[in-house]
């Protein structure tokens, strides 16, 4: 196994589920309720040092049991190495930990999933949708359940019947 | 046009008196200072520039004065895929724009929403802003959009300023 991993291993014996590696790239798999305090770990480290927060994104897997997957992805600017996150979030209780006060960069991106993938984030600042306006009563786009095209939000014209300037 | 024929009158020597309608004078006046309202939303924007630029040289058909204010322009561009967010704000900017006023839709995206059969992109501008010409093209390349520019002056020099306007414009 990779030594990052092993660390990681080593310090939540409890939290770990999975390490993955491919191509160069580890991933590791982590129990959701231990998210928050392995990110501080991530972050305080000086052996992991992540010190900057690449990309959190998500997955819609609809025909798991634990049908959601946040991804985050780190780097250490200062080690020169990086690190997947991943852990799965049930439809039921789509809530998962924020990052954002250990990375400060976590906050337009988890708006970004919540806003996407309606997954919650526990003691995020502001939570709210980003791409979409804030009153879209469609749901969550990207959930595989999402019809391409719409619920018919994109036909229909409200402004035009509110006059003109 | 009309007044072409004058110039060349003018070149043969004495020009004392030309006549011509007024309605047609307001319409040459029109078409040859189009000042377009720059809205670029995509890469159609990219070819939108390329035609402003020197080598295609949007200024020969008088239409190189691009605006960043809608009051100050009669030509809104549209020029890439029109999310339905940016909607209210393409219809505001339209509302804005003094009279009279023209609207080419560039490209596909914009006249139909080309591949993006999706639930954020509307499927043509024309579903809230008037359009006079589509220019076609996945970009239009900057000739193409001239034509478009060029089929747009010669509708203008047919409309009717003083009188009533006719249901159908034929050019």
């Amino acid at each position: 196994m990779h030594p990052l991993a092993e660390k990681i291993q080593a310090t939540f014996p409890e939290g770990f589920l999975e390490a993955v590696e491919w191509r160069g790239d580890l991933a590791v798999i982590v129990k959701r309720e231990h998210l928050h305090a392995m990110g501080r770990f991530l972050y305080d480290d000086p052996a992991m040092a992540f010190d900057y927060i690449v990309h959190v994104s998500s997955v819609d897997w609809p025909d798991d049991p634990e049908r959601f997957e946040v991804v985050y992805e780190f780097y250490s600017i200062r080690n020169r190495h990086r690190i997947r996150v991943k852990t799965r979030v049930p439809e039921h209780d789509c809530v998962v930990d924020s990052l954002m006060d250990i990375w400060k960069g976590a906050d337009f991106m988890e708006r970004e999933v919540f806003d996407m993938m309606g997954i919650r984030f526990r003691n995020h600042r502001d939570l709210r949708r980003i791409l979409m306006p804030d009153d879209y009563p469609e749901g969550y786009p990207l959930r595989k359940d999402f019809p391409v095209q719409g619920k018919g939000w994109r036909d229909t014209f409200e402004f035009l019947n509110e006059g003109t300037i | 046009m009309g007044l072409i024929q004058i110039g060349q009158r003018e070149k043969d020597g004495d020009l004392g008196v030309m006549t011509l309608s007024l309605e047609k004078a307001v319409n040459w006046a029109r078409k040859g200072s189009l000042w377009p309202m720059t809205f670029g939303l995509a890469c159609c924007a990219i070819e939108m520039i390329a035609a402003v630029s020197a080598r295609y040289d949007i200024d020969r058909y008088g239409a190189g004065v691009f605006r960043a204010s809608p009051r100050q322009s009669d030509l809104m561009i549209v020029a890439g895929t029109v999310c339905r967010r940016m909607a209210p704000v393409i219809r505001k900017i339209y509302d804005q724009m003094p009279e009279p006023k023209y609207v080419i839709s560039m490209g596909s995206c914009a006249t139909s929403g080309n591949i993006y059969d999706s639930y954020s992109v509307v499927q043509g501008v024309d579903r809230f802003v008037p359009v006079d010409i589509y220019v076609p093209g996945c970009p239009p390349t900057p000739e193409a959009l001239f034509d478009g520019i060029l089929k747009l002056q010669d509708r203008i020099m047919v409309k009717r300023v003083f009188t009533k306007q006719p249901d159908q414009v034929k050019v």
